[in-house]
């Protein structure tokens, strides 16, 4: 569903992405995993053009995406929930969601079930939902922000370390929120630090080093065998 | 004591009527982070729009519709075809092409209508007796409609679909867009509504002191003092900071001359660069 062949990127001069190729297929979770700094973030970026991609591809569903403009993705199925959740601080926590729920085509009957539904998942968002995005703590963001993809009923969501710097309770219900969208068939390309986690909820995973990457392999490969994560990961 | 009340009213009136051009360019200088120098020249060149139609059909509601849908169209053209290809260039370049364009609005003012100065009838005649002066109906009348147009702005803000794009898209545009929001059409259309703003205020000072091409600029200074007064952006700032400065400015034209009283802005703007430059109308920033 989700290609890149051999895709380079750069940050202005400095050359971030070294052929990278990764593939994510309907409905499935892939994980990305490596060290801080390897071009993680970068690739997601990529996917959302907000990099320069300088060589290679990027398709999906296998359209092009070179020629789609940056708001014509969330259309296509692509959400994105960056690493720093850039929940729009000074709207509502509803009106966070509204963001992804005012579009063409949503009935006012499958907006209520959306939201219904993403209320039952984060209940805490109900019972903040007229309260401003940017007074809620970081673990209640990272649902918000999260949530607010989903309104945008996706078929892939591009998910960048939704439990960084997270109470373990939190990541629990993180974790349980990525099984549950796989459950609904949605794809998740999933970037992370957190080895166990991934491992966990992703089917692949894929391992990167200095933008370029160094290993692919099953998760369950990777559970039987860690020595390819002791070596690229040092954990 | 007659005379401060008078003041007070005087400086109200003028107060909503600057808040009406402020909001205008807060709006546009909030999402896009550009200073419009033409923004005065766009209320100048709605005021004559509606002086010609006025003169036509002698009707000045329609008037003041006309020329605010007119000015709205000329903004969104002007966004697409000046602004948007300079997006993400040094804001300088934009800075000095509102510039251009004030100029070039200024100039055909001139040969289209010429130097005189145009009148616009009141639509609401007659005075009412405050102590022993005469206080005409319209400038009443004008402050409240301001209000009513500056209320209905910020309920479409606040609960409109289209409201919510804007103020996504003014706290976050990367975000806005990966939300599926088309944020350069968002970015036409505040241009549209500060442009539509900026003319129907126009319309509305008309009956005031006349339209002559020259009045754009001296908005365009003043609606710049009370949104860097009022916080950069911030729309409710903008709108205190117009009713602040245009009380200031009325009081103290009570001493020195009008044109005098203009320092007293001037004032309060360095005043406020210097010792509190976000603005006095904001909460103090963490």
């Amino acid at each position: 569903m989700l290609v890149l062949e051999n895709v380079d990127a750069h940050y202005g001069k400095s050359h971030v992405l070294h052929g990278v190729s990764i593939e994510v297929r309907a409905g499935e979770v892939v994980g990305l995993l490596g060290r801080n700094g390897v071009g993680k973030t970068t690739t997601l970026k990529a996917i959302m053009g907000m990099v320069r991609r300088t060589r290679g591809r990027i398709t999906f569903e296998d359209r092009d995406l070179g020629g789609v403009p940056p708001h014509g993705l969330a259309g296509l199925g692509i959400a994105w929930v960056p690493e720093e959740r850039r929940i729009f601080r000074l709207l509502t926590v509803l009106e966070n969601l509204r963001t992804g729920l005012d579009r063409p085509g949503v009935t006012p009957d499958r907006r209520e079930r959306l939201l219904e539904k993403v209320y039952s998942y984060f209940p805490i968002l109900r019972e903040r939902r007229n309260q401003a995005g940017g007074t809620l703590s970081g673990g209640e963001q990272q649902m918000l922000a999260i949530a607010r993809a989903m309104m945008l009923e996706p078929k892939i969501i591009l998910l960048d370390e939704p439990t960084e710097g997270l109470m373990p309770r939190m990541v629990a219900q993180i974790q349980e929120i990525v099984h549950a969208l796989h459950r609904d068939g949605v794809a998740i390309l999933l970037v992370e630090q957190n080895v166990p986690l991934t491992l966990d909820a992703a089917a692949r995973v894929y391992i990167m080093e200095k933008g370029a990457v160094r290993h692919h392999a099953s998760a369950a490969e990777l559970r039987a065998d860690q020595r390819v994560i002791h070596e690229y990961l040092g954990v | 004591m007659d005379q401060i009340i008078i003041q007070t009213l005087h400086g109200l009136v003028n107060g909503m009527v600057l808040a009406m051009v402020a909001s205008g360019l807060t709006l546009i200088f909030g999402i896009m982070d550009i200073v419009n120098f033409a923004h005065g020249d766009l209320m100048m060149l709605g005021a004559f729009v509606g002086a010609s139609v006025l003169g036509v059909t002698g009707n000045y509601w329609l008037a003041l519709v006309v020329a605010a849908i007119v000015i709205a169209v000329l903004g969104a053209l002007l966004q697409v075809t000046t602004l948007r290809p300079l997006i993400g260039r040094d804001p300088l370049t934009t800075i000095l092409a509102t510039f251009g364009v004030s100029l070039v609005i200024q100039k055909y003012a001139l040969w289209q209508w010429g130097p005189s100065v145009r009148r616009i009838s009141e639509p609401v005649p007659g005075e009412f007796t405050l102590f022993h002066l005469q206080y005409p109906w319209y400038r009443v009348a004008t402050a409240v409609l301001a209000g009513l147009i500056i209320g209905g702005l910020w309920l479409f803000l606040k609960y409109g679909k289209y409201g919510i794009w804007i103020r996504a898209t003014t706290q976050d545009r990367v975000m806005a867009q990966a939300m599926g929001i088309p944020v350069p059409l968002v970015y036409t259309a505040v241009f549209a509504i500060g442009s539509a703003m900026a003319a129907a205020s126009g319309v509305l000072f008309g009956p005031f002191a006349g339209v002559t091409q020259t009045m754009g600029f001296d908005f365009t200074l003043r609606a710049f003092i009370v949104v860097v007064v009022g916080g950069m952006g911030n729309l409710g700032g903008s709108i205190l900071a117009s009713i602040f400065v245009s009380l200031l400015e009325s009081y103290a034209s009570i001493v020195v001359s009008p044109a005098q009283a203009v320092i007293v802005s001037f004032v309060v703007l360095v005043l406020t660069m210097l010792f509190r430059p976000t603005g006095l109308f904001v909460p103090t920033p963490k």
